[in-house]
């Protein structure tokens, strides 16, 4: 079946939320497009919007790609979504408090205890500590996609530091300095205060009694990849931007060096995985991290988010069992579906996978970034044989799904307007309560025919209209 | 503020002055040598500029007695050499980069414009010196002007200008120490053979103007460092400098920085207040070379007190 065109009907008819969109593209000049194009690049490089490429020199800093089409959605449409969302997003909280507490979703059955407490992001540190507001993934990154039909679905759930809100932003600023006539002409759900929602809700998890919180944004440091989006959240913010180094612990508090000495800290918002948040407990040979640090978190003194042991949440063998969640927590019957997955622990799931893997996309369950993965379809015999192997020497370390037809957006190419793949990526904050900015990140693969929109595999992003 | 955040502020502006500073000692050359002269006193006047540096052995150890040539690729172009031009520049942009958090968005954009561009202006080297110096002038000039109208005025922006002051003292300097000839006395005569000398210094520290406004007569030795060192109008002065150094020291002022302001105020004092043969009284070149000694410390203390803060615990 073809992929779901965001822009046209099966019958290359301009869908309703496209109309005027469309009309004006067809009013525009081809070299205005192409200058409007090239100023768009130069904003993008000005302003330093780039992220690093791991193992080169300095001086090889990228942009990503971005398209000057946008991506709209109608009013109904979004609101649909975002229900899910929020739904999603509250189970997955309910989940790791039960996870870190009584553990009543493995009592019951719902998921196999095994999966869950043998997984090595499974964090036994924090078991029985008790954060703020039951909350443990305040900043959620869902990514979405829609299906043949034009359904939305979860491909993934990104809940340890979710990133790329920043292109979101600076996407918006480029299409308003660049189309100012658009956004007359269009009622644009506005983004830009993401930042001032992002800090209010960093507040209201402070640990209890703490009257004005002071938050701060631990960052890798200047090399990490995406030390861009850090600098410029914290900026937005008005908060510090702080390393390790620049941190310490003293009697179970988190303090940050000053030049006027030590300053107290009650919220981290931190962009560092798990493993290198604290020398002393995880990873030794660490220089990200701040000696202590899961000490004064576990005594109450700080919140960190998201919450350490959030990636038992986003693991790809928990995925499947994300509908569960929402039944055995809320009650309710999930708005948001996941894609078909087959759990290859199953015995039925895994005959059904071998007898089809030319078809199947197979993942590793602890795999990201597009590695320990198999495309059956673009796949030769002897990969697929050799991964057949792996699978039968492991089956309970795969899932497999379908491979989907995302759905395309019309795009800038070199030849013109073509329909390329695209996703989106909303970004859900729950603290006291739970806030989505209408639309997120929309990311689109260049590549003709290609379905990975990873900023480092080719893809390009552009601006989420969401229509009012 | 975060003391490493103050750490890349200071050393963001440091540099960008530190660039500024090159340029103009680089711009005497570059004038010189469009004036009829001898190898000989061009390659001498190389020596005293790279050793009023600091960098007089470094030179030698890579490329031997300095020429022209040499000299100029090194101390503007060399991307090996960490005192030149552009690593200067690069170095700017690198510590601006580390804190783009806490300077505003167009300082951002200014610095690493003038980074990006540096590469297509260090291509144009051989051919046309002058302009690229000037382009660098120029650049140094927005910097500021982006510096004092975008810039809240709190303790980053302080530690921002404690840098500049800092170098800006230390590059005005060593560019009277490199037309400096040891022992010399300070008189004005305006005969003596090295006089246009002088002009040129003068000119390449945008001061030339200043000068016939303020003395209305030949140009000297004595009434050159008279003006560099202690007129409090003169914005690159040694006695503007200290005076807004110790001002932004006053004002991020600790617990542990009293010592540090006090011995700034000392010299500030001097200056606010001595006569230039009464500070000169050993020689133009010792009490340039004290004054130096006096700078090194100032920047040893700040550090300790402000910038690399022991553990408090």
């Amino acid at each position: 079946m073809a992929a779901y065109d965001e822009m046209l009907t099966a019958d290359h008819v301009r869908r309703d939320h496209y109309q005027r969109y469309g009309a004006w593209l067809d009013a525009q000049d081809s070299d205005v497009i192409a200058r409007r194009r090239a100023e768009a690049d130069s904003l993008f490089h000005r302003v330093g919007i780039t992220f690093a490429v791991y193992g080169e020199d300095e001086g090889t800093e990228r942009l990503i790609p971005f398209d000057v089409v946008p991506r709209v959605m109608a009013a109904d449409e979004w609101r649909t979504l975002e229900a899910g969302l929020k739904q999603r997003v509250r189970a997955l909280n309910a989940f790791l408090h039960d996870v870190y507490h009584g553990q009543e979703i493995l009592k019951a059955g719902v998921i196999p205890a095994d999966v869950i407490l043998c997984n090595t992001q499974y964090r036994p540190e924090m078991q029985d500590v008790d954060v703020p507001g039951g909350i443990y993934a305040h900043i959620a990154g869902i990514d979405v996609i829609r299906d043949e039909a034009g359904t939305f679905r979860v491909l993934e759930d990104n809940l340890r530091v979710p990133s790329g809100v920043s292109y979101m932003l600076e996407n918006r600023k480029v299409m308003m300095r660049l189309f100012p006539e658009l956004f007359v002409n269009h009622r644009v759900a506005p983004v830009e205060h993401y930042p001032d929602v992002l800090l209010e809700n960093l507040r209201s998890v402070a640990p209890i009694g703490v009257k004005e919180p002071i938050v701060a944004l631990l960052t890798p440091g200047a090399h990490n990849s995406a030390y861009f989006e850090h600098a410029f959240l914290a900026q937005q913010m008005g908060i510090e931007l702080v390393e390790g180094q620049d941190l310490f612990v003293r009697d179970d508090s988190v303090y940050m060096r000053t030049t006027m000495g030590p300053k107290r800290v009650d919220v981290i918002y931190r962009r560092i995985d798990d493993d290198f948040l604290d020398p002393l407990a995880f990873r030794p040979d660490s220089l990200l991290g701040v000696p202590g640090l899961l000490a004064a978190y576990r005594a109450g003194r700080v919140t960190i988010a998201n919450a350490i042991g959030t990636g038992i949440a986003d693991d790809k063998s928990i995925y499947p069992y994300v509908p569960d969640m929402v039944r055995f927590y809320l009650g309710e019957s999930p708005t948001l579906q996941n894609v078909d997955t087959f759990i290859l622990r199953n015995p039925d799931d895994l005959a059904y996978t071998l007898a089809h893997l030319p078809e199947l996309v197979v993942k590793e369950v602890h795999g990201a970034g597009g590695y320990g993965m198999l495309i059956g379809p673009t796949s030769t015999r002897s990969e697929i044989e050799e991964f057949r192997q792996r699978i039968v020497a492991n089956p309970t370390n795969y899932i497999a799904q379908p491979t989907l037809a995302l759905s395309t957006c019309p795009t800038f190419v070199e030849k013109g307007l073509a329909p390329r793949h695209i996703d989106l990526r909303p970004y859900v904050l729950s603290g006291r309560d739970i806030t989505i900015v209408p639309g997120g990140l929309t990311r689109v693969a260049l590549r003709e025919g290609s379905l990975v929109v990873n900023s480092s595999q080719g893809g390009g992003t552009k601006d989420t209209w969401v229509l009012e | 503020m975060l003391s490493r955040t103050a750490d890349h502020l200071y050393w963001m502006s440091r540099q960008t002055e530190r660039a500024e500073n090159l340029a103009r000692m680089l711009d005497v050359h570059h004038r010189h040598s469009l004036l009829p002269h001898t190898s000989d006193e061009f390659d001498r006047q190389w020596t005293a500029t790279l050793s009023a540096l600091g960098q007089l052995q470094a030179f030698q150890e890579r490329h031997g007695a300095p020429t022209n040539e040499r000299a100029f690729e090194y101390l503007a172009f060399d991307r090996e050499n960490p005192g030149s031009i552009v690593s200067c520049l690069g170095a700017a942009r690198e510590n601006a980069r580390a804190v783009r958090g806490s300077i505003t968005s167009e300082m951002w954009e200014t610095l690493n414009t003038t980074w990006l561009e540096t590469r297509n202006a260090a291509a144009h080297q051989a051919s046309d010196i002058g302009a690229f110096l000037e382009w660098v002038r120029y650049r140094a000039h927005l910097s500021r002007g982006v510096t004092l109208g975008t810039m809240l005025r709190d303790d980053a922006f302080q530690f921002t200008r404690l840098g500049t002051f800092l170098e800006g003292a230390d590059g005005t300097a060593r560019m009277l120490l490199a037309r400096t000839q040891p022992g010399t006395p300070l008189v004005d005569d305006p005969t003596l053979p090295d006089s246009y000398a002088w002009t040129l210094l003068l000119r390449s520290l945008s001061a030339f103007e200043v000068y016939r406004k303020v003395y209305r007569d030949a140009v000297t030795p004595r009434r050159v460092a008279e003006l560099l060192i202690l007129r409090d109008d003169l914005p690159r002065s040694l006695h503007r400098c200290l005076q807004e150094l110790h001002a932004n020291l006053l004002l991020v002022g600790n617990q542990g920085s009293a010592e540090t302001a006090r011995r700034a105020g000392a010299v500030y004092s001097s200056l606010r207040y001595g006569r230039v043969d009464d500070l000169c009284a050993n020689g133009l070149d010792q009490y340039l070379n004290e004054f130096l000694g006096t700078i090194a410390d100032l920047s040893w203390r700040i550090a300790r007190d402000f910038l690399l803060p022991a553990t408090a615990s």
